[in-house]
């Protein structure tokens, strides 16, 4: 008997140590980019190993599928592997700490990022193509030339939600003005003739939103009348009637005259001079009369072709295109460019700089993706929700273990001592198995004490009928765990049940509370049957043939 | 020894008549109710934005609304949570969750953006977003009912192997019972059904099951030990039997789910509702849906000496002569 209770000790202090260990602050390294610089900054801090759910710490969560309203995706599974690529390559650059990147069901990926709470600039980053092209504008009006047929499409497929013409009008002044102050520069100016081809339109529904812009192929367009004209160019009749072999981009900068604001439309040659498939390199950076920019790299290829196509273009403008917006404005080609060139980001903080360096260098997405699913959570809620759980938790223990000493006395000792054990079993359970702590993990650990403690309910209650029953104090006991038993593991069972559905069907919160209790139910069947069985030996063993048992 | 509730002699099953009118009248006009009306669901299940904002002090609610309404975010719907500087901002009417799909954060977007024009950035700062394609909500939907049909068939075929069939449909029963008693509670209580509601439910009926299983261990075992006593009998001696263990489990459970439903957050809150309700269906169901429904199986397919292969766990010679009247 003596040899068995030692047995029994020291598999619990092996359990405690295992736990104390599994529990134990560990260094770990945090990563992170300082904004200010782009460098990646180390730190290393001590912290407990348990892993914090993103309603905890902080962070943002985004699943992402394919975008089929932008075109239709043949193969669907191979495009969201290379997709998933993508993304985590930007990820691993964005400078997150333990990030997750991950592709869920077939069609779907998953992005987590602890800690990050600039929702837009995440989303942006891992939504962007970054397909660029380089394309040259229009030099034929084919537009300006387009703009007859296109009022007339409009005028049939009724225009008539189109804003009144009072205010293209009163935009026109301003637009003079526009062009007096800037019109020194490099930008050609076709202005003379854009002119004369604007009076001839006037009127049409369609044209009177477009005004020519400085250079070829650009056009301006009053701010408030954006939506109007874009509600025109999602016309399939108006797309069928614009200028073939040309696409229409609008522009990334606005341009301001006087009071009025002016978004620019680019009308380019479809076929690109080149595309960001050759990049092999690409880097922030800052001049003091340029403003920001992004250099580039490309690969042998890609120079050399660049350097023919350019040479070609010599005296064009060239758009410089990333998904469909034309970047900052067009630049003339002034001679032949090879493997290196700029973008310049004139304006933008240092950070969009950044960001378009980081895409540019992590490839294009192969297919559009769209957010289905976006959750941020900021880190001070987080916090709040710790401290929340930990109160309860304290409360939740506190009346626990007073119900439990007021009823069973000396034997609600042994039960209090046992939960303590319990929660540490439970705690280090979860940093062995790498699980999740979420809010909801943490309203299963408090629920699972007192659910651990029926275990203890049942066999003390059993132990008290048996001695009723006139049995000795140590029959009593070993009567009580033994028909305890059946009752104990069926109700565990049932719960298990319940909590692998959960774990099944739930995202991550609800999965942290399910194998929270898991994990709870596992150390309870240690710690309420096992430990408690070994305290009563210990204790039948120091006091020889007691007769009563405070219980 | 401190004993409460000790050795008992109270004839519960004899109250079931009154007790099934109780338990009918509390659900039926909740189902009713939710027949008529249906459920709140949450931003997960119908798609759509969720915003909590924090202000730097207490806005004026209709402030917030106008500023919406006139950036063109209509029908959202403003609650405050929690404290009075703490708001939700829901997004959640069809159009708006249409527009989710052209890019499911534009919504949370605008109405910081609007926000921000009207109170200025410093003002309040954005605690929680969530935005939810209605694809995604869907599935989720689907989901929950599966999962909450799949635990049901998991934890019925886990009591066949167990008990023999009669118990296993009386504890069945008795958790359909607590499922429907709890969605009307939840209709009562006008708490939205959202996954972690739904997985308040999931916890009780594992709970509820619980109950019901430390129960009938006790009748399996009663059976086995006093072959002449009748199942009424039986049942109602167990349920007294382990009446200390309930009132002592159950009020450890209430304990913590007290702390969690007062201190534990907004968030947890619905959930310990849910819950705490779950206790005391789930106390209510194993007394008094299982054992009287046991019984009235018992009297329309008696144990058979023939059937000794499932019915050796538990065998009641008399049981054939075991009826509902008393």
């Amino acid at each position: 008997m003596n040899n068995n209770i030692r047995n029994r000790l020291l598999l619990i202090l092996v359990l405690l140590v295992a736990s104390v260990w599994a529990l134990w602050p560990r260094t770990v390294t945090v990563r992170e980019r300082i904004a200010k610089t782009g460098q990646f900054h180390d730190t290393t801090l001590k912290s407990v190993p348990l892993k914090k759910g993103l309603d905890l710490q902080g962070g943002m969560y985004l699943a992402l599928e394919v975008d089929d309203a932008k075109g239709v995706v043949a193969n669907k599974a191979e495009a969201i592997d290379r997709a998933l690529k993508v993304v985590r390559n930007r990820i691993d650059e964005f400078g997150v700490s333990e990030p997750v990147v991950q592709k869920v069901g077939t069609d779907r990926i998953v992005v987590e990022l602890p800690g990050v709470d600039d929702r837009a600039r995440a989303e942006g980053l891992v939504q962007s193509s970054a397909f660029l092209q380089f394309q040259i504008t229009d030099k034929t009006q084919a537009f300006d030339k387009a703009l007859a047929r296109l009022d007339g499409v409009v005028k049939q497929g009724g225009g008539a939600a189109v804003a009144s013409a009072a205010d293209t009008t009163k935009a026109a002044s301003p637009l003079t003005n526009l062009f007096s102050k800037s019109d020194s520069g490099k930008a050609k100016n076709d202005s003379s003739k854009a002119d004369t081809s604007v009076a001839t339109a006037t009127g049409g529904p369609f044209s009177k939103l477009i005004q020519p812009g400085q250079m070829p192929g650009e056009y301006l367009v009053a701010k408030n009348d954006v939506p109007t004209l874009q509600g025109y160019l999602d016309r399939k009749e108006v797309q069928a009637a614009l200028p073939p072999g040309k696409s229409l981009h609008w522009g990334s900068e606005d341009l301001s005259a006087g009071n009025a604001a002016y978004a620019t439309l680019y009308l380019v040659d479809s076929r690109p001079i080149i595309t960001g498939e050759y990049l092999t390199d690409a880097k922030p950076g800052n001049d003091p009369t340029e403003g920001q920019f992004v250099s580039f790299t490309l690969n042998n290829e890609g120079g050399r072709k660049f350097r023919t196509e350019t040479g070609k273009h010599i005296g064009d403008y060239m758009a410089i295109v990333l998904d469909d917006r034309v970047m900052g404005r067009p630049p003339v080609i002034q001679s032949a460019i090879g493997t290196r060139g700029q973008i310049t980001m004139r304006g933008a903080e240092l950070q969009k700089t950044q960001d378009l360096a980081l895409v540019l260098r992590a490839g294009a997405l192969p297919v559009p993706l769209k957010i289905v699913e976006s959750r941020s959570i900021g880190a001070s809620l987080g916090a709040d929700s710790i401290r929340d759980g930990i109160h309860a938790g304290i409360a939740g223990v506190t009346l626990v273990v007073l119900i439990m000493l007021f009823y069973y006395r000396f034997s609600g000792m042994v039960a209090v001592g046992a939960l303590l054990l319990y929660l540490l079993f439970t705690l280090a359970l979860l940093a062995g198995l790498e699980a999740t702590v979420t809010l909801p993990g943490l309203a299963g650990l408090v629920l699972s004490v007192g659910i651990a403690l029926d275990a203890n309910v049942l066999i003390f209650e059993r132990i008290r009928e048996e001695m009723v029953h006139g049995k000795t104090v140590r029959a009593s006991i070993d009567e009580g765990f033994k028909h305890a038993m059946s009752a104990i593991i069926d109700s565990n069972v049932s719960t298990v049940i319940t909590a692998l559905v959960l774990y099944e069907v739930g995202t991550g919160p609800v999965k942290g509370f399910a194998v929270t209790l898991m994990a709870g139910i596992a150390a309870s069947m240690v710690s309420s049957i096992f430990v408690v069985r070994t305290f009563f030996l210990l204790w039948l063993n120091r006091t020889r043939g007691a007769q009563t048992l405070s219980i | 020894m401190l004993r409460i509730l000790h050795d008992t002699k109270i004839d519960f099953i004899r109250l079931w008549k009154i007790t099934t009118v109780v338990t009918l009248l509390f659900i039926l006009p909740g189902l009713l109710w939710i027949a008529v009306s249906g459920y709140k669901y949450s931003i997960e299940f119908t798609g759509g934005t969720l915003m909590q904002v924090r202000f730097a002090q207490a806005p004026n609610i209709a402030d917030v609304r106008s500023t919406l309404d006139d950036s063109g975010i209509k029908g959202a719907e403003i609650t405050q949570f929690g404290s009075d500087i703490d708001y939700l901002i829901r997004a959640q009417d069809p159009r708006s969750v249409a527009q989710q799909t052209r890019g499911a954060e534009s919504i949370a977007t605008e109405i910081q953006a609007a926000l921000t024009k009207r109170f200025g950035a410093s003002a309040f700062t954005v605690q929680r977003t969530e935005a939810v394609g209605p694809k995604v909500g869907g599935e989720l939907k689907q989901k929950a009912i599966y999962a909450i049909l799949l635990s049901f068939l998991a934890t019925l075929l886990y009591l066949a192997w167990r008990f023999e069939w009669r118990f296993g449909v009386a504890a069945v029963v008795a958790t359909a019972h607590d499922i429907l008693a709890t969605l009307a509670f939840i209709k009562y209580a006008n708490l939205e059904i959202s996954l972690i509601v739904v997985g308040g439910i999931l916890t009780m009926i594992g709970y509820s099951l619980n109950d019901t299983i430390i129960i009938f261990d006790r009748v399996r075992e009663n059976l086995r030990r006093r072959q002449k006593v009748t199942l009424y009998d039986t049942l109602n001696r167990s349920v007294n039997e382990t009446l200390p263990r309930s009132v002592l489990t159950h009020a450890t459970v209430f304990a913590t789910l007290l702390a969690l439903a007062f201190l534990g957050g907004e968030v947890l809150r619905p959930f310990a509702l849910v819950m705490l309700f779950g206790v005391v269906t789930g106390t209510f169901s194993s007394i008094y849906v299982a054992p009287p429904l046991l019984l009235w199986i018992e009297s329309k397919w008696p144990r058979a000496s023939t059937e000794a292969g499932t019915a050796s766990r538990a065998r009641n010679p008399r049981g054939a002569a075991v009826t509902m009247s008393r």
